[in-house]
């Protein structure tokens, strides 16, 4: 997940701040050295760093923050407040045309994942806006590029445009262009080969394909892996064809993705989708205040709860509801909810997402196996139905026999039979609205507290979005 | 004779060198890694002053923006405080030679135990794996590499055991057909392991020298993935005892701190025996290299200098750091 050691930095730097009572300009700087250092380190340009410790400095000695009661928390605000601010305000969407085609352009160096997420990009459009895009094929250069995006356009279902790599580009679109015309496809995305921002003669090519093509989007690539050049290769490609938004892939990774810093500070442009994962579906859009929240290990709550909500069976949900606040949770649930939450993505991301979860020392190794839910299911699977509503039921000669039946040593029916009584007992809680219980599993000091004040606020806003469903509903009949 | 001084040497003059034509590719890959690395040293040195807390944030700055890499830059800025106390260097000649000399002693003796040649088996088929993360330039490398080994008069086979990404086969083939060479290949899909056994005995029974594995490109964090690199190097190594000769990571030159990690994740699951740099000509920082000896004491065995078939080259430790420093002696 990205940014964890950027995360730790921060609130090793500010937990130093928290056990003073008043807070000294000499504090205070030692503070900036820890934040700036822990920037660096993510691979954030030295530059965006230096305006941005400057900025936050000035602001962490004026008054609001000495005189402060709470100088920790303050400071915390206000690195929050700069890091949103860096990254941009609010998350930024794709530029529609009045009339169609929507013309979609990707660029980027070569291997950022420019052809990977055109696919992922058609299909987002494809499932959310009922699009029929047209992929066209415009790398020539790359041994078997065509071959790829057409791959891929088959795997999604998607036309693809190509006419082998002897013809150039630029007519390639031009074709490709009249032929979304004669069909009506809404969105065209065209692909092009990966290029060094200092290329002359291939950023020519860009130039002609922008001017023929007049696309609305000229998305840039960029591994979120990039060190210090990412500044240049945005700057570089910025300069020349005036690209309207980034898309950062391989966020999936363990980088720190400072990249994602550096480049909206840079070039003023806005990241639009983040790239998390191989499957055609793992494409998001990009939540600046999120991701800084994220940065500051308060989790990303909110991209969970979205997650969820397009994952989770809306009927299944109101179940699982009326379930928690009956407290009967037994083992068709639990199974059921292992097999929601398998479905949003990889178990150690989702965990990492909860706030204070990001840089609990306990999870900093943690890598789940997509098998151990497997096992678990087969646990389950080997009770008979009375056992899965009764668990009471459970003796150890029935478990030796679920353990014989599924495969697996007795020691884990044991162990899964105990997660299964935590997880009873919290949902049982949370659904009182009583977090008590749940305060040590969030970690301690700061991280603990950030991690209530954005619990909190995600209980709020989910009470909220609750309220205005009902009052829709009521206005519906 | 120190190698510094060596370097001082043949900027001097005193020991002329006849630039060969391999040197000149080099040093027009390096061009604009050079420029931009003394020119960033030059910018600081111009800048100095006095030798106090600020000049050494900003050395710490400038070496980091030439990515020779977080740690390095600390630690090499710690030293230095050290160092230019102890010899009380004040004026700006001094402060630059201790800084370089910092660099460069540093350089070599990191390098010491470092082989940078790539290393093939006695007898019977040598088998070379490539792994790294997605996108950095496995294939194109392999590519690349077959080129030069087959006009080297060997016989080289591929195995195109990327099953996974689309299209990755097709642009092995695609490889296999331009320099010629004959690739073992499954339907997309198929178990990596399986395409690499088939290759494996294929070199074995048609007595092949060189057998060049292409694997997916995973990210260093997906236990499952990284768990199928390690099946691919055992059932290399159960059919031929000393192989695979070596496992090549194959980093992006452009990577940031990352390929720390990249690095010491790989080096968990397969022996990796050194690493190719991908895109030298790309980034404008050479000292991605003084980061990979200091942090990563993986011998760099080859790097990739631009988009043509022969512009894979071997690398050499000196040449390489003759022209990163070269105008700042």
């Amino acid at each position: 997940m990205a940014f964890e050691g950027l995360t730790e930095r921060l609130q090793n730097a500010i937990g130093k701040l928290r056990r003073k009572g008043k807070v000294s300009e000499t504090d205070v700087k030692e503070v900036m050295r820890e934040i700036r250092l822990a920037l660096l380190e993510a691979d954030v340009n030295f530059q965006v760093v230096k305006d941005f410790v400057k900025t936050v400095r000035q602001r962490a000695v004026g008054a609001e923050v000495l005189e402060s009661l709470t100088p920790a928390q303050q400071i915390v605000k206000i690195v929050n407040d700069e890091l949103t601010k860096v990254m941009g305000e609010e998350a930024v969407t794709l530029e529609k045309a009045p009339k169609i085609p929507t013309i979609i352009m990707m660029v980027g160096l070569q291997g950022a994942g420019k052809t990977t997420t055109l696919g992922k990009l058609a299909l987002k459009l494809k499932k959310e806006q009922n699009a029929r895009p047209l992929l066209i094929a415009g790398d020539i250069y790359r041994p078997a590029a065509i071959d790829q995006l057409k791959i891929i356009g088959q795997n999604i279902d998607v036309p693809v445009f190509s006419l082998g790599t002897d013809i150039s580009p630029v007519e390639i679109v031009r074709q490709g262009l009249i032929q979304a015309k004669e069909k009506k496809n809404d969105y065209v995305l065209i692909d092009t080969a990966g290029r060094l921002q200092v290329d002359e003669k291939l950023m020519n090519e860009l130039s002609e394909i922008k001017q023929l093509a007049e696309p609305n989007e000229i998305l840039l690539t960029v591994d979120a892996m990039t060190g210090q050049n990412a500044v240049e290769v945005a700057k570089g490609f910025n300069e020349q064809l005036n690209v309207t938004g980034v898309v950062l892939t391989k966020l999936d990774g363990d980088t720190r993705g400072g990249a994602a810093l550096s480049i909206r500070a840079v070039t003023g442009k806005p990241i639009k989708f983040i790239g998390q994962g191989e499957k055609m579906t793992d494409l998001d859009v990009f939540y600046p205040d999120r991701m800084s929240s994220r940065i500051l290990g308060m989790g990303d709550m909110l991209t969970l709860i979205e997650k969820a909500q397009q994952d989770f069976d809306q009927k299944k949900a109101t179940e699982m509801q009326e379930k928690m606040r009956e407290n009967t949770f037994d083992f068709n649930d639990f199974i059921d909810q292992m097999a929601q939450v398998q479905k949003m993505g990889p178990m150690e991301d989702i965990i990492k997402m909860i706030p204070g979860m990001a840089n609990n020392p306990a999870l900093k190794n943690l890598k789940v196996d997509p098998k151990d839910i497997e096992h678990l299911k087969a646990i389950v699977f080997s009770m008979t139905e009375k056992e899965r509503e009764d668990p009471d039921l459970l003796n150890p000669s029935r478990r030796r026999r679920i353990a014989a039946g599924s495969g697996r040593p007795v020691q884990d029916v044991n162990r899964m039979i105990k997660q299964f009584n935590q997880m009873k007992k919290m949902m049982g809680k949370v659904s009182k609205g009583n977090f008590s219980g749940m305060e040590g599993m969030l970690g301690n000091g700061i991280s603990g507290k950030l991690a209530k004040m954005s619990m909190n606020s995600m209980m709020r806003k989910n009470k909220k979005r609750k309220l205005k469903r009902l009052r829709k509903k009521r206005k519906h009949k | 004779m120190g190698f510094f001084d060596k370097l001082k040497r043949a900027f001097s003059g005193e020991e002329t060198k006849q630039a060969s034509e391999e040197e000149q590719k080099y040093e027009h890959g390096l061009q604009k890694s050079r420029k931009t690395f003394g020119d960033k040293l030059n910018e600081l040195f111009a800048n100095f002053r006095s030798v106090d807390e600020e000049f050494f944030e900003e050395l710490e700055e400038t070496l980091i923006e030439a990515d020779v890499g977080f740690e390095t830059a600390v630690k090499i800025s710690d030293e230095l405080k050290e160092e230019v106390k102890l010899r009380n260097a004040k004026d700006k000649k001094a402060v630059t030679q201790a800084i370089i000399e910092k660099l460069v002693s540093l350089y070599e003796a990191e390098g010491k135990v470092e082989e940078n040649d790539l290393h093939f088996a006695a007898e019977g088929p040598t088998v070379f794996l490539f792994v790294g993360v997605n996108g950095v330039g496995k294939t194109t490398t392999i590519g690349k590499l077959a080129h030069r080994l087959k006009a080297e008069g060997k016989k080289v086979l591929l195995a195109a055991a990327d099953t996974f990404r689309a299209g990755a086969i097709e642009q092995l083939v695609e490889w296999g057909k331009r320099v010629d060479v004959t690739v073992v290949s499954k339907p997309e899909g198929s178990d990596p392991a399986a395409v690499v056994f088939d290759a494996v005995q294929k070199a074995k029974t048609e007595s092949y020298d060189i057998l060049l594995v292409d694997t997916a490109g995973r990210l260093q964090n997906k236990v499952n993935l990284m768990n199928e690199l390690a099946k691919i190097e055992r059932v290399i190594t159960r059919e031929l005892p000393a192989q695979p000769q070596e496992v090549l990571l194959a980093l992006d030159a452009t990577t940031g701190q990352n390929a720390l990690t990249q690095a010491k994740q790989f080096k968990e699951v397969t022996k990796v025996t050194g690493i190719v740099l991908t895109k030298l000509d790309g980034t404008a920082r050479g000292g991605i290299v003084l980061a990979i000896r200091n942090e990563l004491h993986l011998p760099v065995k080859l790097v990739g200098l631009g988009e043509k078939m022969d512009d894979l080259r071997d690398f050499e430790p000196e040449e390489f750091v003759y022209g990163l420093f070269k105008g700042l002696i």
